[in-house]
């Protein structure tokens, strides 16, 4: 391995003089480097395909994907499983090679470029931490490797644990931590060698609800500080909603959408996306025709939809409404679903904060005759796969 | 109706006898563990030990110059004699550099090859790999050291005769060809502990060590070799010991090198104490070879 990954990097201080400053401190104020086009997008990939397997049993994992990833965001792979979000970073990250098409990272071509030659780290989903080396010398191993001096080793190691706030347990081998502990070392481990791009593969996936929101909250902080973009793999539509700065929807190995968290779910480009990102609520023919008076396939959001009971005085004149029978209630504690079929043909949920009511009283609705209504301004075009414009 | 049970057990009627011991055992766990231990236990005692037993006690006996029958009674002179003689000290460090020799040899060539089955090669291969490393342990062992005589006898043989363009001579009968032999024959018993520690190496390790900038050779020394230590140490003690005690071989491509195994075999007709007295110091170098190994902790993976 060359001084090229070293001088690539875009952090002044690793080249400059190295004062005591806290890893924070310093990843706050890092600025990209001049000379980095800042019009350049940090990743960009180009018709980029994966074939797993030969003959019959072939898998285009990745099949056609053309993706700008500008600096410093925070984008979200989102999709169902096997839609080919671990390939896509893995062929970023240089461990599998591109059947097709090309990978630049900052405006270089690595599409060729072993995992070592290349500016970007992982987390991994199962952390892979080293279990032989001690947390210490598991966050310090990408410095050690790229012969950073033995004081500012375990300078920056020290900093980028207390960043993590697991300064106290440097000491330790992986195997005596808990899960989120481990997840934080990961995440250490990969900053402490400010990568121009941070790839994370699922890497809130094997903790607990409470502690992964937790997480959610202090890994999007940690990006806002440090400024690396990063890329984040979920299944977990909240997940990338509530983190991303932008969302890219996968489905077998095509991006079905690119746009904000409020792109995706208030304007699903497809059905497949209306359906992942939130509960598909679709009216198409005939059913559109007859509620909405308009041809095409619609989306309205759950909790848009207001529920009244069919006997009960109708709403104001502009809503649009709809009559139907209650076939299913799931109480979700704070709001309850409302499965209803529609008397138009198709079926729509509704979702409703419990404000008024409890458990047993919504039970009673199952079966009942009750009206929807909700602004026609919820409602959304989806286009048909056919006709969906590809996205970039 | 059926009858009501007698009172005191659980067990309905009709449950086959089979199940009802299993009933009966599981509350009882000192029991089912004695059934357990009990078999392998006296196994071990009788078989095993007895036999170990009996050859350190035989160590201390003597024989009849005459009717070369062993006498008993206890004498240290074999141990004075085996100790004292240099030429046996010089046939023990010897024996001991042949299987450290054919360790090193056998781990060199076995590293590579398990780590190409177990990371390089398909999935779908790695069974039939296996079977083809085993396979030359189901040949005669006398046939496959035969075979390596034709292949390394002076002039004619397989490997003088390869190198002979080179102008280079074959290794000949000797050391050399001992420590070739015993190679060949004890790889599998150190491939199939390797491969199984790096099968069990997460291939993520691998990825994230190249991911935080170490070139392949790097990742090998700081990541896959401190995690195949403890195999590459399992399978080092079955070619260590394997080789101390090894005598066939010696005699058939060893030419006039002398091993403790074929002193044993030399002496054991004609004064079987005495060969007894040697044979001990393989089993002494073994003892202490597993008592060096037990402190890396690599026993827990044998
Ligand atoms: N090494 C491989 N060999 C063969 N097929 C593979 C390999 N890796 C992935 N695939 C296939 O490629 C497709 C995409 O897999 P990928 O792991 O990228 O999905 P994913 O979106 O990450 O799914 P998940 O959410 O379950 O992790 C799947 O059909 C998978 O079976
Ligand atoms: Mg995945």
């Amino acid at each position: 391995m060359g001084t090229e990954p070293v001088t690539m990097r875009w952090d002044p201080q690793l080249s400059g003089p190295r004062a005591g400053r806290r890893l924070y401190g310093a990843l706050v104020s890092t600025q990209p480097q001049p000379d980095v086009d800042a019009a350049r997008p940090a990743i960009r990939l180009r018709g980029l395909r994966k074939r797993f397997g030969t003959g019959p049993q072939a898998v285009d994992a990745v099949a056609g994907v053309d993706l700008d990833v500008r600096d410093g965001e925070f984008l979200t792979l989102l999709g169902p499983s096997g839609s080919g979000k671990t390939t896509v970073l893995r062929l970023i990250a240089g461990f599998e090679l591109a059947t097709a098409g090309t990978i630049e990272l900052g405006g270089v071509d690595v599409t060729r470029r072993a995992p070592f030659e290349r500016d970007v780290n992982t987390v991994f989903q199962d952390y892979a931490l080293f279990p032989h080396m001690s947390v210490t010398d598991n966050v310090g191993y990408g410095l050690r490797v790229r012969k950073v001096g033995r004081a500012e080793r375990a300078s920056r190691t020290q900093e980028a644990l207390d960043g993590v706030r697991l300064g106290h347990l440097g000491d330790r081998r992986p195997a005596q931590l808990s899960g989120g502990q481990r997840q934080r070392v990961a995440l250490a481990r990969a900053l402490v060698n400010r990568p121009r791009v941070l790839l994370l593969d699922e890497p809130l996936g094997a903790l607990d609800l409470k502690l992964r929101e937790q997480m959610q909250v202090e890994l999007k902080a940690i990006q806002r500080q440090v400024g690396i973009t990063f890329v984040f793999v979920t299944h977990d539509q909240e997940e990338a909603l509530t983190m991303s700065d932008r969302i890219a929807v996968f489905d077998g190995g095509r991006i079905e959408q690119l746009g904000s968290a409020a792109d995706v779910y208030e304007r699903p480009a497809t059905p497949f996306v209306a359906g992942f990102v939130g509960t598909s609520n679709l009216l198409s023919g005939a059913a559109a025709e007859q509620v909405l008076g308009r041809s095409g396939t619609w989306s309205v959001r759950p909790e848009k939809i207001r529920l009244d009971l069919d006997d009960e005085p109708a709403a104001e004149a502009h809503d649009r409404s709809a009559t139907g029978v209650v076939r299913e209630v799931v109480y979700v504690g704070s709001a309850t679903r409302f499965v209803v079929d529609l008397d138009a043909g198709a079926s729509l949920v509704a979702l409703q904060q419990n404000v008024q009511t409890s458990s047993s009283d919504v039970d009673a609705y199952r079966g009942r005759r009750v009206r929807l209504h909700w602004d026609p301004r919820h409602e959304v075009q989806v286009a048909d796969p056919a006709t969906a414009p590809t996205a970039h | 109706m059926t009858a009501l049970p007698p009172a005191g057990t659980s067990v309905a009627p009709g449950v086959p006898a089979g199940r009802r011991l299993s009933a009966w055992l599981s509350g009882r766990p000192r029991v089912r563990l004695a059934a357990l231990l009990a078999p392998p236990a006296i196994w071990l005692t009788l078989v095993y030990l007895a036999a170990l037993l009996a050859l350190l006690t035989t160590a201390f006996f003597s024989v009849d110059e005459f009717t070369n029958a062993v006498t008993r009674t206890l004498t240290l002179s074999n141990v004075r004699d085996v100790v004292s003689d240099p030429a046996y000290l010089r046939a023990s460090a010897r024996t001991v550099g042949v299987a450290a020799a054919v360790t090193a040899l056998c781990t060199v060539i076995a590293i590579p090859m398990a780590f190409f089955m177990a990371k390089v090669a398909p999935a779908r291969s790695r069974g039939l790999l296996v079977a083809l490393v085993l396979t030359p342990l189901w040949a005669s062992y006398l046939v496959k050291v035969y075979a390596w005589q034709a292949m390394v006898q002076p002039g004619s043989g397989v490997i003088a005769w390869v190198l002979r363009p080179l102008g280079v001579d074959g290794p000949g009968y000797g050391l050399m060809a001992v420590v070739l032999t015993l190679t060949y024959l004890w790889l599998p018993y150190m491939v199939l502990p390797v491969y199984a520690g790096l099968e069990r190496l997460p291939d993520s390790l691998v990825d994230a060590s190249a991911d935080l900038g170490a070139g392949p050779w790097r990742t090998f020394r700081n990541v896959v070799l401190p995690l195949a230590y403890p195999s590459i140490v399992a399978g080092s003690v079955f070619t260590f010991s394997l080789s101390l005690g090894d005598y066939i071989t010696v005699q058939i491509v060893g030419g006039k090198a002398q091993l403790l195994a074929n002193i044993v075999f030399a002496n054991y007709a004609a004064n079987l104490p005495f060969a007894a007295a040697i044979a001990i110091i393989p089993v002494l170098i073994t003892v202490a070879y597993l008592a060096v190994v037990r402190r890396t902790g690599a026993l827990d993976n044998l």
